[in-house]
């Protein structure tokens, strides 16, 4: 089967910017609830996971569905991880903190949610950074795979940060938490376990 | 023809509040007679005999987010939930249980508690450990004179609180990640101070369910988890009763919760706050401003092992 990917792509990115309009349309219909900050910052932050997970989910499904051309979303997927990413970081910054550095820089030494939740969106810099086809092409596949598994531990980094900060119920942040788990350990399955078929295609040249 | 430009709704146009009040009443009422025994009207006037000089002339938080935005984890954790949850929990009839080391035991219904002392407003800031605030007229009376009515014994040193719980009406409950009936308390001087409300409404009216209906607590140099809602059960007791946040990670929710903004919660700092309602954050203030009527009770403590 042949996607139309063009269409699809334009499809899913204006899906992917969905957050950001229901966000600003609640802004100005009065849509934020009593504490309008906490709310953006929740759903930034949420949208963030969600996005991590997303683009964590091509590869198994890459495979699993025999949609190698799912290939084609991935980076956009990662790369609206590090936008909301973004977002969120900004919001406590401004919203939160109002670019009081020693406060912010007292918050990352003392608080270990805030520390963890650092440590998630710095490792997503350089990935979002060579996520062009030239850096790709510069670092050489191998290199470039080898880097990009720092997803791997920003993923649980983030949901990490997020159970840290929940005062009791721990149920989203466990729910990403398994869901990250899983797709991590469909990767560690696929790396232990030689894969038949490849074992077959090189035992007959 | 098209009339283009329609004058914007003037607030003449909106139903006064008073009218649409009276209209609820009425029609709540005729549905209390027509189903007699049904749950309690909502939303019912409370006259108010005084004015408390306790009040702080601090502009209120609007009505609306004081009743969306709660923390009531029986009826779900998220800030929304108790609203849309909490709706038709029944809290009549209600009776409160007062027990432990007092003379004068007993069992209080709602008419019962209504009558212990005339119902003030007292406008009062209201500081959550989440380092958020709000500004809230609520009505009630002294908690200490229910406790003279019972007559403390001189072994009474703490009162402990219990909520009602019924995972029944509060399914949510379930997933809250602390346990339940939610239990308070207070060292009896704590309780005994004056500026402890024993509270049945706010801005004019009978408790909203979500608030905490139909008598909660209010200790306004507290943080909020410290003011316990839809009480079922008080308890004189000689040594310091359990509480259920402590009970949940005692590091961070010590029994006292005094507002400080010098401790911190191990995980943020409370040193400032959001007002409802206000962009820039400001300072949390010791006791959370109520120093002049309540510094003295804790002379020669150390507050931030006493957290």
């Amino acid at each position: 089967m042949r996607i139309r990917t063009g269409w699809v792509k334009a499809a899913v990115f204006t899906a992917a910017l969905w957050p950001v309009f229901s966000l600003t349309w609640r802004a100005f219909h009065d849509g934020l609830g009593a504490n309008p900050i906490e709310f953006i910052t929740h759903a930034t932050g949420d949208w963030t996971l969600r996005f991590l997970v997303l683009s964590l989910t091509i590869t198994p499904a890459r495979k699993l569905l025999g949609q190698p051309s799912l290939i084609k979303f991935r980076r956009m997927l990662g790369l609206f991880a590090f936008f909301y990413g973004t977002l969120h970081l900004t919001t406590y910054l401004w919203l939160d903190k109002f670019f009081d550095v020693s406060e912010i820089l007292k918050d990352i030494a003392k608080r270990r949610f805030i520390t963890i939740g650092m440590l998630a969106f710095f490792l997503l810099i350089p990935l979002a950074v060579t996520s062009t086809a030239g850096w790709i092409r510069r670092l050489g596949g191998k290199r470039w795979r080898r880097l990009h598994r720092l997803v791997y531990v920003s993923a649980c980094a983030g949901v990490i940060h997020y159970y840290w900060l929940v005062k009791s119920d721990v149920r989203l942040p466990l729910m990403y938490g398994a869901m990250v788990l899983l797709l991590l350990l469909y990767r560690l399955a696929v790396a232990v376990r030689p894969n038949p078929s490849s074992a077959a295609s090189r035992a007959s040249p | 023809m098209i009339i283009r430009n329609r004058p914007p709704l003037s607030y003449s146009d909106v139903t006064p509040r008073n009218e649409y009040l009276n209209r609820r009443r009425f029609l709540a009422g005729s549905a209390a007679v027509l189903v007699s025994g049904a749950a309690a009207l909502r939303a019912a006037k409370l006259n108010v005999a005084s004015k408390s000089p306790f009040s702080t002339s601090e502009p209120l938080t609007p009505f609306k987010d004081v009743s969306t935005y709660n923390n009531f984890y029986e009826f779900g954790t998220a800030k929304d939930q108790p609203s849309q949850l909490a709706k038709n929990f029944k809290t009549s009839p209600w009776h409160i249980k007062v027990e432990g080391q007092v003379n004068k035991p007993g069992v209080f219904d709602m008419d019962a508690i209504l009558k212990i002392a005339p119902l003030e407003e007292r406008i009062y800031r209201h500081r959550c450990v989440e380092a958020w605030s709000i500004v809230v007229p609520w009505i009630g009376f002294s908690l200490s004179e229910l406790l003279k009515q019972v007559e403390p014994k001189s072994t009474a040193k703490y009162v402990a609180f219990e909520s009602y719980y019924d995972p029944k009406q509060m399914p949510a409950g379930a997933w809250a990640g602390i346990s339940f009936p939610y239990v308070e308390g207070l060292r009896l001087d704590e309780a005994m101070n004056p500026l402890a409300l024993l509270c049945t409404g706010m801005y004019g009216e009978t408790l909203p369910n979500q608030n905490g209906a139909p008598v909660r607590l209010v200790i306004p140099w507290k943080y909020g988890f410290k003011s316990i809602k839809s009480i079922a059960k008080i308890k004189l007791v000689e040594k310091q009763p359990p509480t259920t946040w402590n009970l949940s990670s005692s590091r961070e929710y010590g029994f006292y919760s005094n507002v400080n903004p010098q401790v911190d919660h191990p995980r943020w700092s409370q040193a400032k706050e959001r007002r409802l309602g206000e962009f820039l954050k400001r300072q949390t203030i010791l006791f959370n401003g109520y120093g002049q009527q309540v510094a003295g009770m804790y002379n020669g403590m150390d507050l931030r092992k006493n957290y």
